[in-house]
Protein backbone atom coordinates (compact mmCIF):
# COMPACT_ATOMS: atom_id res chain seq x y z
CA UNK A 1 0.00 0.00 0.00
CA UNK A 2 1.37 3.42 -0.89
CA UNK A 3 1.46 5.93 1.98
CA UNK A 4 -0.01 9.20 0.78
CA UNK A 5 0.72 12.59 2.35
CA UNK A 6 -2.29 14.22 3.99
CA UNK A 7 -2.18 17.49 2.03
CA UNK A 8 -0.48 19.65 -0.57
CA UNK A 9 3.13 18.66 -0.80
CA UNK A 10 6.37 20.49 -1.49
CA UNK A 11 7.47 19.41 -4.96
CA UNK A 12 11.00 19.37 -6.24
CA UNK A 13 12.06 23.00 -6.70
CA UNK A 14 9.41 24.38 -4.32
CA UNK A 15 10.05 27.82 -2.81
CA UNK A 16 9.91 28.31 0.96
CA UNK A 17 10.10 31.54 2.96
CA UNK A 18 11.17 31.63 6.59
CA UNK A 19 10.43 34.84 8.52
CA UNK A 20 13.13 35.34 11.11
CA UNK A 21 16.52 33.74 11.41
CA UNK A 22 16.67 33.21 15.16
CA UNK A 23 17.08 29.62 16.39
CA UNK A 24 13.53 28.57 15.34
CA UNK A 25 13.91 29.98 11.81
CA UNK A 26 17.41 28.63 11.21
CA UNK A 27 16.56 25.23 12.70
CA UNK A 28 13.47 25.08 10.46
CA UNK A 29 15.49 25.95 7.34
CA UNK A 30 18.26 23.51 8.26
CA UNK A 31 15.98 20.55 8.98
CA UNK A 32 13.70 21.28 6.02
CA UNK A 33 16.69 21.16 3.67
CA UNK A 34 18.25 18.14 5.42
CA UNK A 35 15.03 16.11 5.26
CA UNK A 36 14.35 17.19 1.66
CA UNK A 37 17.83 15.99 0.74
CA UNK A 38 17.11 12.64 2.44
CA UNK A 39 13.96 12.12 0.36
CA UNK A 40 15.67 13.39 -2.80
CA UNK A 41 13.99 16.78 -3.19
CA UNK A 42 15.61 20.10 -3.87
CA UNK A 43 13.96 23.06 -2.15
CA UNK A 44 14.76 26.77 -2.30
CA UNK A 45 14.65 28.46 1.10
CA UNK A 46 14.72 32.24 1.67
CA UNK A 47 15.56 33.22 5.25
CA UNK A 48 14.23 36.77 5.90
CA UNK A 49 16.12 38.53 8.68
CA UNK A 50 16.15 42.21 9.62
CA UNK A 51 18.98 41.88 12.15
CA UNK A 52 22.67 41.63 11.42
CA UNK A 53 24.05 39.21 14.03
CA UNK A 54 27.53 40.69 13.61
CA UNK A 55 26.36 43.90 15.29
CA UNK A 56 26.77 44.50 19.03
CA UNK A 57 23.86 45.11 21.43
CA UNK A 58 20.15 45.03 20.36
CA UNK A 59 20.92 45.61 16.66
CA UNK A 60 22.33 42.08 16.45
CA UNK A 61 20.67 40.38 19.40
CA UNK A 62 17.40 38.48 19.80
CA UNK A 63 17.52 39.06 23.56
CA UNK A 64 17.30 36.12 25.94
CA UNK A 65 19.26 34.54 28.80
CA UNK A 66 21.18 32.41 26.32
CA UNK A 67 21.30 29.00 27.97
CA UNK A 68 21.52 25.86 25.83
CA UNK A 69 20.06 23.10 27.99
CA UNK A 70 21.71 19.77 28.66
CA UNK A 71 19.07 17.97 26.59
CA UNK A 72 19.44 20.33 23.64
CA UNK A 73 23.25 20.10 23.69
CA UNK A 74 22.92 16.30 23.45
CA UNK A 75 20.23 16.45 20.76
CA UNK A 76 22.25 18.85 18.62
CA UNK A 77 25.35 16.68 18.99
CA UNK A 78 23.30 13.70 17.79
CA UNK A 79 22.00 15.77 14.86
CA UNK A 80 25.60 16.60 13.91
CA UNK A 81 25.22 20.28 14.87
CA UNK A 82 28.47 21.32 16.51
CA UNK A 83 28.60 24.14 19.06
CA UNK A 84 32.20 25.42 18.97
CA UNK A 85 33.95 27.30 21.80
CA UNK A 86 33.93 30.36 19.56
CA UNK A 87 30.16 30.47 20.10
CA UNK A 88 29.73 28.88 23.54
CA UNK A 89 31.11 31.47 25.95
CA UNK A 90 31.21 29.13 28.90
CA UNK A 91 30.43 25.48 29.48
CA UNK A 92 28.37 25.15 32.66
CA UNK A 93 29.13 22.15 34.89
CA UNK A 94 27.02 22.89 37.97
CA UNK A 95 24.31 25.06 39.49
CA UNK A 96 24.51 26.90 42.80
CA UNK A 97 21.22 27.42 44.56
CA UNK A 98 21.16 30.47 46.82
CA UNK A 99 18.52 31.14 49.45
CA UNK A 100 18.53 33.52 52.40
CA UNK A 101 19.31 30.41 54.50
CA UNK A 102 22.50 29.54 52.65
CA UNK A 103 23.73 28.12 49.36
CA UNK A 104 24.34 24.68 47.90
CA UNK A 105 26.18 23.51 44.79
CA UNK A 106 24.28 20.99 42.67
CA UNK A 107 26.34 18.83 40.38
CA UNK A 108 24.98 16.48 37.74
CA UNK A 109 25.67 12.75 37.89
CA UNK A 110 28.28 13.11 35.15
CA UNK A 111 31.48 15.17 35.36
CA UNK A 112 31.04 16.94 32.05
CA UNK A 113 30.14 20.41 30.76
CA UNK A 114 26.84 19.81 28.97
CA UNK A 115 25.17 23.20 29.32
CA UNK A 116 26.26 26.11 27.17
CA UNK A 117 26.05 29.85 27.95
CA UNK A 118 25.87 31.88 24.74
CA UNK A 119 25.10 35.34 23.44
CA UNK A 120 22.30 35.45 20.91
CA UNK A 121 24.00 38.42 19.24
CA UNK A 122 27.64 39.46 19.07
CA UNK A 123 27.77 40.73 22.65
CA UNK A 124 26.95 43.70 24.89
CA UNK A 125 27.15 47.31 23.81
CA UNK A 126 30.63 47.96 25.26
CA UNK A 127 32.31 44.73 24.10
CA UNK A 128 36.03 45.55 23.98
CA UNK A 129 37.34 42.52 22.14
CA UNK A 130 35.24 40.18 20.02
CA UNK A 131 36.32 36.74 21.20
CA UNK A 132 33.01 34.97 20.63
CA UNK A 133 30.46 34.92 17.85
CA UNK A 134 26.67 35.13 17.93
CA UNK A 135 24.73 31.89 18.59
CA UNK A 136 21.95 32.98 16.20
CA UNK A 137 24.60 33.89 13.64
CA UNK A 138 26.15 30.42 14.00
CA UNK A 139 22.81 28.67 13.38
CA UNK A 140 22.11 30.97 10.44
CA UNK A 141 25.49 29.99 8.99
CA UNK A 142 24.64 26.29 9.37
CA UNK A 143 21.32 26.86 7.54
CA UNK A 144 23.14 28.78 4.78
CA UNK A 145 25.71 25.99 4.43
CA UNK A 146 22.75 23.62 3.92
CA UNK A 147 21.54 25.81 1.07
CA UNK A 148 19.30 28.53 2.58
CA UNK A 149 19.62 32.07 1.24
CA UNK A 150 19.53 35.00 3.68
CA UNK A 151 17.35 37.91 2.59
CA UNK A 152 18.44 40.88 4.70
CA UNK A 153 15.38 43.03 5.20
CA UNK A 154 12.29 43.66 7.30
CA UNK A 155 9.12 41.95 6.08
CA UNK A 156 6.36 44.54 5.68
CA UNK A 157 3.40 42.55 4.38
CA UNK A 158 2.14 38.99 4.01
CA UNK A 159 -0.80 38.35 1.69
CA UNK A 160 -2.25 35.45 -0.29
CA UNK A 161 -1.65 34.96 -4.01
CA UNK A 162 -4.01 32.26 -5.34
CA UNK A 163 -3.84 30.53 -1.97
CA UNK A 164 -0.06 30.78 -1.70
CA UNK A 165 1.67 33.12 0.77
CA UNK A 166 3.18 36.26 -0.74
CA UNK A 167 5.89 38.07 1.18
CA UNK A 168 6.82 41.72 0.74
CA UNK A 169 9.95 43.13 2.39
CA UNK A 170 11.36 46.66 2.47
CA UNK A 171 13.37 47.32 -0.69
CA UNK A 172 12.82 43.82 -2.11
CA UNK A 173 10.45 42.65 -4.87
CA UNK A 174 7.42 40.77 -3.33
CA UNK A 175 7.59 37.02 -3.90
CA UNK A 176 5.06 34.16 -3.79
CA UNK A 177 6.03 30.98 -1.96
CA UNK A 178 4.78 27.40 -1.63
CA UNK A 179 5.23 27.54 2.14
CA UNK A 180 5.81 30.26 4.71
CA UNK A 181 7.29 29.44 8.12
CA UNK A 182 6.98 32.24 10.65
CA UNK A 183 9.72 32.31 13.27
CA UNK A 184 9.50 35.96 14.23
CA UNK A 185 9.55 35.47 18.01
CA UNK A 186 7.23 37.55 20.16
CA UNK A 187 9.18 40.75 20.47
CA UNK A 188 8.74 41.87 16.86
CA UNK A 189 5.71 43.72 15.53
CA UNK A 190 5.68 41.30 12.57
CA UNK A 191 2.99 39.12 14.14
CA UNK A 192 0.33 41.86 13.77
CA UNK A 193 0.49 41.33 9.98
CA UNK A 194 -1.08 37.91 10.32
CA UNK A 195 -4.26 39.21 11.91
CA UNK A 196 -5.06 40.61 8.46
CA UNK A 197 -4.35 37.31 6.66
CA UNK A 198 -7.48 36.01 8.39
CA UNK A 199 -6.98 32.46 9.60
CA UNK A 200 -7.45 33.28 13.27
CA UNK A 201 -3.83 33.47 14.45
CA UNK A 202 -3.52 35.16 17.82
CA UNK A 203 -0.06 35.68 19.37
CA UNK A 204 0.76 34.31 22.84
CA UNK A 205 0.15 36.34 26.02
CA UNK A 206 3.44 37.75 27.26
CA UNK A 207 5.19 39.30 30.23
CA UNK A 208 8.27 41.47 30.52
CA UNK A 209 11.57 40.07 31.79
CA UNK A 210 14.84 41.67 32.80
CA UNK A 211 18.31 40.91 31.42
CA UNK A 212 21.37 42.95 32.28
CA UNK A 213 25.05 42.40 31.49
CA UNK A 214 27.88 43.39 33.83
CA UNK A 215 31.50 43.47 32.68
CA UNK A 216 33.81 41.59 35.04
CA UNK A 217 36.47 40.39 32.57
CA UNK A 218 37.10 36.72 31.78
CA UNK A 219 39.19 36.12 34.95
CA UNK A 220 36.76 38.14 37.06
CA UNK A 221 33.80 36.05 35.84
CA UNK A 222 35.67 32.84 36.59
CA UNK A 223 36.63 34.00 40.08
CA UNK A 224 33.21 35.35 40.99
CA UNK A 225 30.92 32.78 39.40
CA UNK A 226 33.14 29.87 38.35
CA UNK A 227 31.59 27.50 35.83
CA UNK A 228 28.27 27.47 37.67
CA UNK A 229 24.97 29.08 36.92
CA UNK A 230 23.73 30.78 40.11
CA UNK A 231 20.01 30.52 40.79
CA UNK A 232 18.05 32.16 43.59
CA UNK A 233 15.09 31.08 45.68
CA UNK A 234 14.20 34.34 47.40
CA UNK A 235 11.11 35.66 49.10
CA UNK A 236 10.65 38.68 46.86
CA UNK A 237 7.06 39.25 45.67
CA UNK A 238 6.50 39.00 41.88
CA UNK A 239 9.91 37.34 41.34
CA UNK A 240 9.48 33.82 39.91
CA UNK A 241 13.05 33.00 39.00
CA UNK A 242 16.41 34.72 39.14
CA UNK A 243 19.75 33.65 37.78
CA UNK A 244 23.26 34.96 37.23
CA UNK A 245 24.94 33.29 34.25
CA UNK A 246 28.70 33.39 33.69
CA UNK A 247 29.60 34.26 30.11
CA UNK A 248 32.90 35.22 28.45
CA UNK A 249 33.76 38.62 29.95
CA UNK A 250 30.34 39.30 31.44
CA UNK A 251 27.87 38.16 34.09
CA UNK A 252 24.28 38.04 32.76
CA UNK A 253 21.58 38.74 35.33
CA UNK A 254 18.16 37.35 34.35
CA UNK A 255 14.99 37.97 36.31
CA UNK A 256 11.66 36.38 35.44
CA UNK A 257 8.36 37.19 37.04
CA UNK A 258 5.38 39.48 36.84
CA UNK A 259 6.25 42.81 35.22
CA UNK A 260 9.78 43.23 36.53
CA UNK A 261 10.36 46.90 37.43
CA UNK A 262 13.26 48.88 38.88
CA UNK A 263 11.92 48.49 42.44
CA UNK A 264 12.03 44.69 42.12
CA UNK A 265 15.50 44.85 40.57
CA UNK A 266 16.78 46.99 43.50
CA UNK A 267 15.32 44.52 46.01
CA UNK A 268 17.02 41.65 44.23
CA UNK A 269 20.44 43.32 44.24
CA UNK A 270 20.04 44.25 47.92
CA UNK A 271 20.04 40.55 48.92
CA UNK A 272 23.45 39.65 50.44
CA UNK A 273 23.58 36.31 48.55
CA UNK A 274 23.24 38.22 45.27
CA UNK A 275 25.94 40.75 46.23
CA UNK A 276 28.13 37.81 47.24
CA UNK A 277 28.18 36.61 43.62
CA UNK A 278 30.00 39.79 42.53
CA UNK A 279 33.47 41.09 43.42
CA UNK A 280 33.61 43.35 46.52
CA UNK A 281 34.31 46.58 44.65
CA UNK A 282 31.60 45.91 42.07
CA UNK A 283 29.03 48.64 41.42
CA UNK A 284 25.50 47.85 40.28
CA UNK A 285 25.32 51.07 38.28
CA UNK A 286 28.16 50.00 35.98
CA UNK A 287 26.04 47.91 33.65
CA UNK A 288 27.13 47.19 30.10
CA UNK A 289 23.91 46.31 28.33
CA UNK A 290 20.30 46.02 29.31
CA UNK A 291 17.10 44.70 27.77
CA UNK A 292 13.59 43.84 28.85
CA UNK A 293 12.38 41.27 26.29
CA UNK A 294 8.96 39.71 26.59
CA UNK A 295 8.49 35.99 27.16
CA UNK A 296 5.37 34.09 26.37
CA UNK A 297 2.98 32.82 29.03
CA UNK A 298 0.54 30.95 26.81
CA UNK A 299 0.50 29.30 23.38
CA UNK A 300 -0.65 31.10 20.23
CA UNK A 301 -4.07 30.38 18.79
CA UNK A 302 -4.15 28.70 15.36
CA UNK A 303 -0.37 28.56 14.72
CA UNK A 304 -0.85 27.02 11.28
CA UNK A 305 -3.00 27.30 8.16
CA UNK A 306 -2.73 26.10 4.57
CA UNK A 307 0.91 26.69 3.57
CA UNK A 308 1.68 28.76 6.69
CA UNK A 309 3.18 27.48 9.93
CA UNK A 310 4.44 29.29 13.04
CA UNK A 311 7.42 27.87 14.90
CA UNK A 312 9.29 28.78 18.08
CA UNK A 313 8.08 31.41 20.56
CA UNK A 314 5.40 32.80 18.25
CA UNK A 315 3.74 29.34 18.28
CA UNK A 316 4.48 27.86 21.69
CA UNK A 317 7.45 27.67 24.04
CA UNK A 318 8.27 26.15 27.41
CA UNK A 319 7.23 28.16 30.44
CA UNK A 320 10.20 30.23 31.69
CA UNK A 321 12.81 27.66 30.55
CA UNK A 322 14.57 26.14 27.57
CA UNK A 323 13.04 28.41 24.92
CA UNK A 324 15.77 27.44 22.44
CA UNK A 325 14.99 23.77 23.10
CA UNK A 326 11.31 24.43 22.34
CA UNK A 327 12.33 26.29 19.16
CA UNK A 328 14.30 23.20 18.08
CA UNK A 329 11.36 20.86 18.79
CA UNK A 330 8.70 22.96 17.03
CA UNK A 331 10.94 23.86 14.08
CA UNK A 332 11.92 20.26 13.47
CA UNK A 333 8.34 18.99 13.83
CA UNK A 334 7.10 21.59 11.34
CA UNK A 335 9.93 20.82 8.88
CA UNK A 336 9.27 17.09 9.18
CA UNK A 337 5.56 17.64 8.52
CA UNK A 338 6.22 19.88 5.50
CA UNK A 339 8.63 17.45 3.84
CA UNK A 340 7.06 14.11 4.72
CA UNK A 341 3.35 14.84 5.19
CA UNK A 342 2.42 18.01 3.32
CA UNK A 343 1.82 21.70 3.88
CA UNK A 344 -1.96 21.86 4.23
CA UNK A 345 -3.70 22.91 7.42
CA UNK A 346 -4.81 19.28 7.89
CA UNK A 347 -1.25 18.00 7.62
CA UNK A 348 -0.01 20.48 10.22
CA UNK A 349 -3.04 19.74 12.42
CA UNK A 350 -2.36 16.01 12.32
CA UNK A 351 1.43 15.96 12.55
CA UNK A 352 2.60 19.31 13.97
CA UNK A 353 -0.14 20.24 16.46
CA UNK A 354 0.60 17.25 18.78
CA UNK A 355 4.09 18.66 19.51
CA UNK A 356 2.62 22.10 20.29
CA UNK A 357 -0.02 20.44 22.49
CA UNK A 358 2.59 18.40 24.33
CA UNK A 359 4.56 21.59 25.20
CA UNK A 360 1.35 23.42 26.15
CA UNK A 361 0.15 20.57 28.41
CA UNK A 362 3.53 20.29 30.07
CA UNK A 363 3.42 24.03 30.79
CA UNK A 364 0.18 23.46 32.74
CA UNK A 365 2.13 21.11 35.01
CA UNK A 366 4.92 23.71 35.02
CA UNK A 367 2.48 26.28 36.40
CA UNK A 368 1.72 23.93 39.32
CA UNK A 369 5.43 23.33 40.00
CA UNK A 370 6.10 27.09 39.97
CA UNK A 371 3.16 27.52 42.37
CA UNK A 372 4.84 25.04 44.73
CA UNK A 373 8.14 26.90 44.27
CA UNK A 374 6.36 30.13 45.22
CA UNK A 375 5.14 28.49 48.47
CA UNK A 376 8.71 27.35 49.20
CA UNK A 377 9.95 30.89 48.50
CA UNK A 378 7.48 32.29 51.04
CA UNK A 379 8.06 29.74 53.84
CA UNK A 380 11.42 29.92 55.54
CA UNK A 381 11.05 26.41 56.95
CA UNK A 382 10.43 25.03 53.44
CA UNK A 383 13.48 26.86 52.06
CA UNK A 384 15.57 25.42 54.90
CA UNK A 385 14.25 21.90 54.26
CA UNK A 386 14.99 22.05 50.51
CA UNK A 387 18.47 23.36 51.19
CA UNK A 388 19.14 20.77 53.90
CA UNK A 389 17.92 17.86 51.78
CA UNK A 390 19.99 18.98 48.78
CA UNK A 391 23.14 19.53 50.87
CA UNK A 392 22.89 16.05 52.39
CA UNK A 393 22.47 14.48 48.96
CA UNK A 394 25.44 16.38 47.54
CA UNK A 395 27.61 15.46 50.57
CA UNK A 396 26.68 11.78 50.71
CA UNK A 397 27.31 9.91 47.48
CA UNK A 398 25.29 6.88 48.69
CA UNK A 399 22.06 8.94 48.78
CA UNK A 400 20.18 8.96 45.50
CA UNK A 401 19.99 12.65 44.51
CA UNK A 402 16.22 13.02 44.51
CA UNK A 403 15.89 16.70 45.49
CA UNK A 404 19.10 17.59 43.63
CA UNK A 405 17.74 15.88 40.49
CA UNK A 406 14.42 17.71 40.76
CA UNK A 407 16.13 21.09 41.23
CA UNK A 408 18.68 20.37 38.49
CA UNK A 409 15.97 19.57 35.97
CA UNK A 410 13.79 22.51 37.08
CA UNK A 411 16.68 24.99 36.71
CA UNK A 412 18.27 23.56 33.59
CA UNK A 413 15.03 22.75 31.77
CA UNK A 414 16.55 19.35 30.96
CA UNK A 415 13.39 17.37 31.72
CA UNK A 416 9.69 18.00 31.20
CA UNK A 417 7.76 19.61 34.05
CA UNK A 418 5.63 16.46 34.23
CA UNK A 419 8.71 14.32 34.74
CA UNK A 420 9.95 16.65 37.48
CA UNK A 421 6.53 16.76 39.15
CA UNK A 422 6.11 12.97 39.13
CA UNK A 423 9.49 12.54 40.80
CA UNK A 424 8.34 14.76 43.69
CA UNK A 425 5.49 12.31 44.32
CA UNK A 426 7.85 9.37 44.84
CA UNK A 427 7.35 7.94 48.38
CA UNK A 428 11.10 8.11 49.19
CA UNK A 429 11.21 11.79 48.10
CA UNK A 430 8.18 12.59 50.27
CA UNK A 431 9.52 10.71 53.32
CA UNK A 432 12.91 12.44 53.02
CA UNK A 433 11.31 15.84 52.53
CA UNK A 434 9.08 15.31 55.58
CA UNK A 435 12.16 14.39 57.63
CA UNK A 436 13.98 17.50 56.45
CA UNK A 437 10.94 19.67 57.15
CA UNK A 438 10.83 18.29 60.70
CA UNK A 439 14.57 18.87 61.10
CA UNK A 440 14.15 22.44 59.87
CA UNK A 441 11.14 23.11 62.14
CA UNK A 442 12.68 21.67 65.32
CA UNK A 443 16.44 21.67 64.68
CA UNK A 444 17.45 21.09 68.35
CA UNK A 445 15.02 18.26 68.99
CA UNK A 446 16.02 16.66 65.68
CA UNK A 447 19.76 16.94 66.50
CA UNK A 448 19.14 15.30 69.94
CA UNK A 449 17.23 12.44 68.29
CA UNK A 450 20.02 11.85 65.78
CA UNK A 451 22.76 12.11 68.41
CA UNK A 452 21.29 11.21 71.85
CA UNK A 453 24.71 11.07 73.57
CA UNK A 454 25.45 14.66 72.57
CA UNK B 1 40.46 23.38 27.42
CA UNK B 2 38.70 26.61 26.50
CA UNK B 3 35.93 27.83 28.83
CA UNK B 4 33.40 27.34 26.06
CA UNK B 5 34.37 23.74 25.32
CA UNK B 6 31.48 21.40 25.94
CA UNK B 7 31.92 17.81 27.04
CA UNK B 8 34.93 16.30 28.79
CA UNK B 9 38.62 16.18 27.91
CA UNK B 10 40.29 12.73 27.90
CA UNK B 11 44.06 12.38 28.21
CA UNK B 12 46.11 10.36 25.72
CA UNK B 13 45.40 6.66 26.29
CA UNK B 14 42.47 7.26 28.66
CA UNK B 15 39.70 4.69 28.23
CA UNK B 16 36.21 5.96 27.38
CA UNK B 17 34.57 2.58 26.85
CA UNK B 18 35.75 -0.86 27.97
CA UNK B 19 34.87 -3.99 25.99
CA UNK B 20 32.47 -6.17 27.99
CA UNK B 21 31.07 -3.33 30.15
CA UNK B 22 27.38 -2.47 30.14
CA UNK B 23 26.73 0.72 28.17
CA UNK B 24 24.05 3.35 28.63
CA UNK B 25 25.40 6.19 26.50
CA UNK B 26 27.17 7.07 23.29
CA UNK B 27 29.88 9.65 22.65
CA UNK B 28 30.17 12.37 20.04
CA UNK B 29 33.80 13.37 19.45
CA UNK B 30 34.13 17.15 19.56
CA UNK B 31 37.88 17.43 19.08
CA UNK B 32 40.79 15.00 18.57
CA UNK B 33 40.75 11.29 17.83
CA UNK B 34 39.83 7.99 19.50
CA UNK B 35 40.95 4.45 18.78
CA UNK B 36 38.43 1.63 18.72
CA UNK B 37 39.93 -1.78 19.42
CA UNK B 38 39.02 -5.29 20.57
CA UNK B 39 41.02 -7.74 22.61
CA UNK B 40 41.21 -11.25 21.16
CA UNK B 41 43.31 -14.06 22.63
CA UNK B 42 45.19 -11.53 24.74
CA UNK B 43 46.07 -9.45 21.68
CA UNK B 44 44.83 -5.99 20.85
CA UNK B 45 43.26 -5.57 17.40
CA UNK B 46 42.74 -1.99 16.22
CA UNK B 47 39.43 -1.68 14.34
CA UNK B 48 39.52 1.96 13.35
CA UNK B 49 40.33 5.51 14.41
CA UNK B 50 37.44 7.94 14.81
CA UNK B 51 37.74 11.74 14.49
CA UNK B 52 35.83 14.93 15.30
CA UNK B 53 32.10 14.77 14.61
CA UNK B 54 32.04 10.98 14.68
CA UNK B 55 29.83 8.97 16.98
CA UNK B 56 31.13 6.06 19.06
CA UNK B 57 29.39 3.52 21.26
CA UNK B 58 26.04 4.08 19.54
CA UNK B 59 25.17 0.35 19.60
CA UNK B 60 24.50 0.71 23.36
CA UNK B 61 21.55 2.99 22.55
CA UNK B 62 19.75 0.32 20.57
CA UNK B 63 20.81 -2.96 22.20
CA UNK B 64 21.04 -4.29 25.74
CA UNK B 65 24.31 -6.09 25.28
CA UNK B 66 27.75 -5.34 26.64
CA UNK B 67 30.20 -3.09 24.77
CA UNK B 68 31.62 -4.93 21.77
CA UNK B 69 34.88 -2.97 21.67
CA UNK B 70 37.00 -0.62 23.77
CA UNK B 71 37.61 3.03 22.97
CA UNK B 72 40.59 5.10 24.12
CA UNK B 73 41.77 8.62 23.45
CA UNK B 74 44.52 8.97 20.83
CA UNK B 75 46.26 12.09 22.04
CA UNK B 76 44.19 14.59 23.99
CA UNK B 77 40.57 14.48 22.85
CA UNK B 78 37.21 15.93 23.86
CA UNK B 79 33.90 14.09 23.70
CA UNK B 80 30.29 14.76 24.65
CA UNK B 81 28.17 12.04 26.23
CA UNK B 82 24.64 11.39 24.95
CA UNK B 83 22.51 9.51 27.50
CA UNK B 84 20.47 6.55 26.34
CA UNK B 85 17.47 7.75 28.39
CA UNK B 86 17.51 11.20 26.81
CA UNK B 87 17.98 9.74 23.34
CA UNK B 88 15.12 7.24 23.63
CA UNK B 89 12.74 9.87 25.03
CA UNK B 90 13.55 12.24 22.21
CA UNK B 91 13.33 9.57 19.52
CA UNK B 92 9.87 8.68 20.78
CA UNK B 93 8.76 12.22 19.87
CA UNK B 94 10.95 12.58 16.80
CA UNK B 95 11.92 9.33 15.08
CA UNK B 96 13.83 11.30 12.44
CA UNK B 97 16.54 11.95 15.07
CA UNK B 98 17.72 8.42 14.25
CA UNK B 99 18.22 9.28 10.53
CA UNK B 100 21.76 10.52 11.08
CA UNK B 101 22.73 7.58 13.27
CA UNK B 102 21.28 5.13 10.73
CA UNK B 103 23.27 6.90 7.98
CA UNK B 104 26.48 6.73 10.05
CA UNK B 105 25.89 3.07 10.94
CA UNK B 106 25.13 2.21 7.32
CA UNK B 107 28.41 3.87 6.24
CA UNK B 108 30.22 1.75 8.85
CA UNK B 109 28.54 -1.45 7.57
CA UNK B 110 29.57 -0.58 4.01
CA UNK B 111 33.16 -0.03 5.14
CA UNK B 112 33.14 -3.33 7.03
CA UNK B 113 31.64 -5.21 4.06
CA UNK B 114 34.47 -3.94 1.88
CA UNK B 115 36.97 -5.01 4.51
CA UNK B 116 35.44 -8.51 4.76
CA UNK B 117 35.45 -8.79 0.96
CA UNK B 118 39.12 -7.79 0.85
CA UNK B 119 39.93 -10.25 3.62
CA UNK B 120 38.03 -13.13 1.93
CA UNK B 121 39.65 -12.39 -1.43
CA UNK B 122 43.05 -12.45 0.25
CA UNK B 123 42.20 -15.77 1.94
CA UNK B 124 41.12 -17.35 -1.38
CA UNK B 125 44.26 -16.13 -3.10
CA UNK B 126 46.26 -17.63 -0.25
CA UNK B 127 44.43 -21.00 -0.64
CA UNK B 128 45.19 -21.15 -4.34
CA UNK B 129 48.80 -20.35 -3.61
CA UNK B 130 48.84 -17.04 -5.48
Amino acid sequence: MELKPTGDTLDDGAEVAVLGSGPAGSFFAYFLLTLAETVGKELRVDLYEARDFNKLAPGGCNMCGGIISETLVQNLATEGIHLPPTVVQRGIDSYILHTDEGSVRIEPGIAEKRIGAVYRGSGPRDTKERKWGSFDGHLQKIAVEKGARVVQGRVTEVTRDHGRPRVAARGIEPKTYDLLAVAAGINAGTLKMFEAVGFGYEPPATTKTFIREYYLGEEGVLQALGRSMHVFLLNIPRLEFAAIIPKGDYASVCLLGEDIDEDLVQRFFAVPQVRGCFPEAWQMAGRSCHCAPRISLSPATHPYADRIVFVGDCAVTRLYKDGIGAAYRTAKAAARTAVLEGVSRDAFHKHYAPICRSIRNDNQVGKVTFLVTRVIQKLRVARRAVLRMTKREQDQARLRPRMSGVLWDMFTGSASYLDVFLRTLHPVFLVRLTGNLAASLWPRRWARRRNPSG
Amino acid sequence: MAEGDLGRVYRDGEILVRQGDAGDCMYVIQEGQAEIFVERDGKEVLLRTAGAGEVIGEMALFERVVRSASVRAKGEMRALTVDKRNFLKRINEDPSLAFRLVKLMSAKIREMSEEVARYRAGEENHQFGE
